[in-house]
């Protein structure tokens, strides 16, 4: 059957994940396909589409394997040269590669790119390789080899021996030892257990998971296949968030092909091992990424979280032991299964092992999906990885863990990324998100903004969480508006602990992390905000006005026609001035500027 | 209430689908949801009865979840994404333009039905942001400034 595939053939591998696909690689598929017929090379040339290969910055991504050329931002005119020049003659269409900003330097193929090359990416390798919607594909790239041995020559107190040796920790946040999960989930009590993989990523600026579901959909599903015999689990559940349509399309047509080909349903590799998985659409709730809430949504209730001292691993799902891992965790299972403890050991620190894939995303060059070893710096993952800072603009902080981490100022740049430092630092390593800010972020807006979010997104079920981070939100929504005293940061620290303490769940015990960090290291900025009723940043609009500067402007009157509020006068070729008891500060002025003559008050001295 | 038949039987299908189960009650309202593109009172009332859960609940779960909608929604959804990297490049004032340009608020729709605008949490494009998503349509690195074309760009 794996004849369909031959690895000598010219493969285009064309990204088609959401970022690619919002810049228009679908026309790019097409294209490419057109001029394959046209020019009758069916037979030399393969046309795939892949999921995500990361570089989301540069998109559409284009890659000519076997060599693999690499270009970016391809648009479909530039097919017919793609296939004259680099498929039939093999050179480079120049104008398509990625240039180094900081060498000047063009990279060729995708390994020269350095955004790739200063990664490790044992889990995303495949991402950009296969076509997610051939399961051929997957396993001619090794797939479900690991099932097999896993199923045939290895028992299950093995498996669970190998995931436990190798250091493995769960990658949806908290970072406990997905082994000692595994293992106490076999021991529990019960016919009939559950695993479940959690896919609702529900952090904003996070998009690893979903990438993930859509590029390689089959690395998961083998994930769990392999735990659910492990822990002696006949159901799976894969819960997906309502907003990722093309995760969900993915990962269907995955099982569907899976139990096709036997990997999943009766009898699996003739070991008399059942297992089946079903698809649970979210709704749309941040909470259910916390387990049993995740799990009350699965019954079709409201997600709401329980109390911790009963283990999901013992009462979990219709009261039944639930083992329930995220779909990053699954899919570094056949890895490990493959390459042995040892080699996973290997890779990251001392407490936190193998890889983490993260959304590097916010004020960097090279937004996009990244994988690097636990331990490379956070001054890594943004300069050499991201290229630095867009624009001229100075680093400010760096958040990660989403709505429950913390932000982290210049001096920390230096500290490596595991599950223990950045907590000690008053973050968290979370589900994947490390969002870059710059000197024109506001903190105490950040907080503010983080702070909304969990306050609509907690469930309202306990009340250290439910008022408390209402309040904290109304005590720096003030302050964010010029009406803070002084005895709030106080108060809003107190809260901030309380909510910390006395929270049902992870969501209520992290929500005040964005607060506290930012009172940590940004403490001047809040002080600015109270005491002087200055935003630095130029970003709370109490506290801003804007201003025409008079040596830049020209009096052309782009801006006095856009304005919406008709706050800006002056004749044509004459300085013009704003009006800053009309202005409402919506920077549409100061967009549209041609001569960057529209300054906010604090950038003016 | 409905006042035609064939929209029940169109709900008891989708009930069909879904085994008449209780626990696949998100489920069900998401199948709604598609069909209407939010979900009426009547459906709500009739799956209640129906599979003999308390209205109380199934409006509970409908309320819940951000990705159900008790009020009919515009023939073009404007999404305006608020996830960490959007806000950071400027979503909110994106938003607020979109709001001075219809007349309406988030989460609310145009009188003639046209528009819906609604923010979201997260599209996860965020190396186009700050992005806005009308009906299929990405519109990358938006601004105040290109409200106007976005919108005529989808009528």
């Amino acid at each position: 059957m794996l004849k369909q595939i031959d690895p000598n053939k010219q493969r285009v591998r064309i990204c088609l994940g959401t970022g690619c696909r919002a810049r228009g690689s679908i026309d790019v598929l097409k294209a490419f396909n057109c001029e394959i017929e046209k020019r009758n090379l069916q037979i030399q040339i393969e046309c795939i589409q892949t999921g995500c290969h990361g570089f989301c910055e540069r998109g559409p991504v284009v890659v000519i394997a076997p060599k693999e050329f690499f270009y970016q931002k391809v648009k479909p005119q530039d097919v017919a040269e793609i296939v004259s020049k680099t498929i039939l003659n093999g050179e480079a269409v120049s104008r398509l590669l990625y240039t180094d900003p900081v060498t000047g330097k063009k990279a060729v193929y995708e390994y020269e790119v350095p955004f790739y090359k200063k990664q490790t990416r044992p889990v995303l390798i495949n991402n950009g390789r296969i076509d997610p919607t051939n399961i051929l594909d997957y396993i001619v790239i090794g797939g479900y080899q690991a099932l097999a041995k896993a199923i045939t020559t290895i028992s299950c107190e093995e498996i669970i021996n190998i995931i436990e040796e190798s250091g493995l920790r769960g990658r949806g946040g908290a970072g406990f030892p997905t082994g000692r999960k595994w293992r106490l989930c076999r021991k529990a009590r019960g016919d009939v257990k559950f695993v479940i993989g959690n896919g609702d990523e529900g952090d904003p600026g996070a998009f690893s998971d979903r990438s993930l579901m859509e590029a390689n959909p089959h690395s998961i599903l083998e994930g769990m296949i392999i735990g659910a015999y492990a822990i002696g689990a006949n159901q799976g559940y894969l819960y997906l968030r309502a907003e990722y349509p093309l995760a969900l399309k993915q990962i269907q047509t995955a099982i569907d092909q899976a139990r096709e080909y036997g990997f999943l349903g009766k009898n699996i590799f003739n070991s008399g091992f059942d297992f089946d998985i079903k698809i649970i659409r979210g709704g749309g709730a941040f909470i259910c990424g916390e387990s049993s809430a995740l799990i009350a949504s699965i019954e079709g209730k409201m997600g709401e979280p329980r109390a911790k001292y009963i283990h999901t691993v013992e009462r979990g799902l219709q009261n039944k032991p639930t083992n329930l891992n995220n779909v990053k965790t699954w899919a570094n299972v056949p890895l490990i299964i493959n390459n042995g403890a040892d080699w996973y050991a290997k890779i990251g620190t001392a407490k936190s092992k193998g890889t983490g894939i993260f959304s590097l995303v916010g004020k960097v060059n090279n937004t996009g999906l990244i994988e690097i070893p636990m331990g490379t710096s956070l001054k890594q993952i943004v300069y050499d990885i991201g290229g630095g800072i867009i624009g001229s603009k100075r680093f400010k902080a760096v958040q990660t863990g989403g709505p429950s981490g913390g932000c982290l100022p210049e001096e920390l740049l230096d500290l490596p990324v595991d599950f223990e430092k950045l907590t000690e630092a008053g973050s968290m390593l979370g589900s994947g998100g490390i969002i870059v800010m710059d000197e024109n972020t506001c903190m105490v807006d950040v907080a503010r903004y983080f702070l909304d979010f969990l306050q609509n997104e907690s469930c309202g079920k306990c009340v250290p969480c439910r008022e408390g981070i209402k309040r904290m939100l109304e005590i720096v929504t003030n302050i964010t508006l010029g009406k803070g005293k002084e005895e709030d940061l106080e108060l809003l620290q107190e809260l901030a602990e309380t909510v910390k303490d006395f929270s049902l769940c992870g969501l209520g015990q992290t929500a005040p992390n964005t607060v506290l960090s930012t009172l940590r290291y940004f403490r001047d900025e809040y002080d600015a905000h109270v005491k002087d009723k200055k935003c630095p940043a130029g970003i709370c609009k109490n506290l801003i006005e804007y201003l025409i500067l008079d040596g830049k402007c020209t009096g052309c009157g782009v801006c006095l026609k856009l304005c919406p509020q008709k706050a800006i006068q002056g004749e044509p070729k004459k300085i013009h001035q704003i009006d800053s008891s009309k202005c409402t500060r919506c920077g549409i002025c100061r967009d549209a500027c041609p001569f960057e003559a529209i300054m906010i008050k604090s950038d003016v001295n | 209430m409905a006042c035609d038949l064939s929209e029940y039987i169109k709900i008891d299908n989708i009930l069909e689908n879904n085994s008449w189960e209780e626990s696949a009650l998100i489920s069900i309202l998401h199948e709604i949801e598609n069909l209407y593109n939010y979900l009426p009172a009547w459906a709500l009332r009739y799956i209640s009865e129906k599979l003999n859960i308390p209205m109380i609940q199934v409006y509970g779960v409908a309320s819940f979840y951000d990705a159900f909608h008790l009020k009919p929604r515009g023939k073009h959804l404007i999404r305006v994404c608020k996830g960490t990297a959007c806000y950071l490049r400027g979503a909110a004032q994106v938003s607020e333009a979109l709001e001075k340009e219809l007349g309406i608020k988030e989460g609310e729709t145009t009188p003639d039905q046209n528009f819906s605008l609604q923010s979201v949490r997260c599209l996860g494009a965020c190396a186009l942001a700050p992005v806005v998503l009308i009906g299929e349509r990405y519109f990358d690195k938006a601004s105040p400034t290109k409200i106007r074309s976005m919108l005529k760009k989808v009528q």
